[in-house]
């Protein structure tokens, strides 16, 4: 098991956003996270990312119990995190924002050889390098948030909304790059609104509702349940 | 009255203003990525110009030497105080925020009170009294190694916050903050590391300054509300507005001191604060609030 999340609160003052999630996300797999806006799903993406503390659980990835860590130590453990809404520096260029992203020691180490691997995933950042970040389209911007992730050298990332805001060939060209990242041995933890296309590509997926996980299953299997189909699906 | 004598005034008013810049420089770097308004910030200037004192009093050494001890000494101030204090109050209101760091600029003074006592006290250097002859124009020597000194470690912060791997993620940090958690920047110690450069960029200002003026405890309170006059002028947050401002702060002091009294110098300085804040609310050189 990668990453196991037990039994996590967590409390945005008086009102609770987490109510004893509990979900594995095996090596090398896809995990869905859905569920409705202000079902939690943020929350349990920066709890994991160290952003958040959870009041009560525990966190744990590969051997190591990471919960309550400061979001530098667990992006040094080897996760990394696509944002909601990015969270590019705007006023940085591209290049510098790529640099960010490789702070962490286990970035620094591999530099060159990352730096390479996303200017040719990506060769729009790469004529855009000198460009400051917040000049560029919101497709592109993403593409620089996933870059930038890479640029850390992460074994698991969590991408919060990667489709949000985009044209829909756009959003079309953000799951192909997940899936490729996938199938080179990425693990990939996935929160999305598409949950019909988020559900095709991943292995499993829980279902968020008011903080709790109301359903779980493998991809196939939620895409077939009525419930689901008619909450999440419109059908 | 020649035009050189007024030339000659612009020109001490001009270096006087490049040592206030470097003072302003540091509140603007803090605010700039800290959003925190550092109500010290005159403290720690005149804890520059103490530091630099003692080092002259006691080993005797010439104020170029005690810049970097009094810049070093004030970062190690600043980190300290952002790490174990300041960072506590990050996310408070504002005037909680305000009232700690009023606070710790109370202490600052009555220590200073404490350990020197209230009166001034200076520096007597060799060459005091030497200056250069450009034309017909006299500039003093200590005003101009001082504006020089104060200029070339504004560029250098420059150069720091373009170039380098740790200025780079500080401006990341002040751009947009949960990009930098998102990242697995070390926001607490890039926000420590940042307040203990602007303090370090106010305590070489102290140094440099003791150099034109006298030392005393009350000073404290005079160079907070010039710092925040200069940046507010310049614009907050902008480290070329802060150059500026101060330029132009020195120049309004030095015209005011000569043409009507000394004493009224503060008069212009804030004549130009609100003229700047009814036509530039957000300062010569700011950006949008």
């Amino acid at each position: 098991m990668t990453l196991a999340v037990e039994g996590l609160d967590f409390h945005y003052g008086d009102a609770q956003a987490l109510a004893g999630v509990e979900f594995t996300v095996p090596e090398g797999e896809i995990v869905a996270i859905i569920g409705a806006n202000g079902a939690g799903k943020t929350s349990l993406i920066r709890a994991i990312a160290g952003m958040l503390k959870p009041s009560a659980g525990r966190i744990r990835y590969r051997d190591q119990d990471i919960t309550g860590w400061p979001s530098h130590k667990v992006c040094e453990a080897g996760i990394g995190q696509v944002a909601e809404g990015r969270q590019i520096f705007p006023t940085l260029t591209v290049m510098e924002n790529l640099e960010t992203g490789a702070m962490i020691p286990r970035g620094r180490a591999r530099f060159d050889a990352n730096l390479a691997r996303v200017l040719d995933l990506f060769p729009r950042l790469a004529e855009r390098r000198r460009q400051a970040a917040g000049t560029l389209s919101g497709g592109e911007q993403q593409m620089l948030a996933i870059g930038r992730c890479l640029m850390g050298s992460p074994e698991l990332i969590m991408f919060d909304e990667p489709s949000l805001g985009l044209s829909p060939a756009m959003a079309q060209e953000v799951f192909r790059i997940i899936r490729a990242l996938h199938e080179q041995g990425l693990t990939v933890v996935l929160v999305e609104q598409n949950v019909a296309l988020s559900l095709k590509l991943s292995d499993h997926a829980i279902v968020l509702e008011n903080g709790r996980i109301a359903a779980r299953g493998t991809g196939a299997e939620l895409l077939a349940d009525d419930r689901i189909r008619k909450a999440y699906l419109g059908l | 009255m020649s035009p050189e004598f007024i030339l000659g005034i612009a020109i001490a008013g001009t270096l006087t203003g490049a040592v206030y810049g470097l003072m302003a420089l540091g509140l603007s770097a803090i605010f700039g990525v800290m959003r925190v308004v550092n109500f010290a910030h005159g403290e720690m200037m005149v804890g520059g110009m103490y530091i630099a004192y003692l080092l002259y009093k006691t080993m005797g050494l010439d104020p170029i030497m005690m810049l970097p001890v009094a810049a070093l000494g004030l970062f190690v101030v600043g980190y300290l105080l952002q790490r174990y204090l300041v960072n506590y109050f990050i996310e408070v209101p504002e005037h909680v925020q305000f009232l700690l760091l009023l606070a710790v600029a109370m202490v600052f003074t009555n220590a200073f009170l404490m350990i020197f006592g209230p009166d001034a006290r200076g520096v007597q250097l060799p060459y005091a009294f030497d200056s250069y002859n450009v034309g017909p124009l006299v500039i003093d020597k200590v005003r101009l190694i001082a504006a020089v000194i104060a200029v070339l470690i504004a560029a250098l912060l420059g150069l720091f916050f373009a170039k380098t791997r740790t200025g780079k993620a500080i401006r990341a940090c002040a751009d947009n903050l949960t990009g930098a958690q998102v990242v697995g920047l070390d926001v607490k110690h890039l926000y420590a590391v940042t307040f203990g450069l602007g303090a370090a960029c106010v305590g070489a200002g102290g140094a440099l300054m003791l150099l034109l003026v006298d030392v005393h405890p009350h000073l404290t309170t005079d160079y907070t509300l010039l710092g925040f006059i200069i940046v507010i002028i310049g614009g907050l947050g902008s480290l070329p507005g802060a150059l500026l401002g101060g330029v132009l702060i020195g120049l309004s002091e030095a015209f005011a001191g000569f043409f009507l009294a000394a004493s009224m110098k503060s008069m212009f300085a804030f004549g130009l604060l609100i003229l700047v804040l009814l036509f530039r609310p957000n300062g010569l050189l700011g950006r949008g609030a």
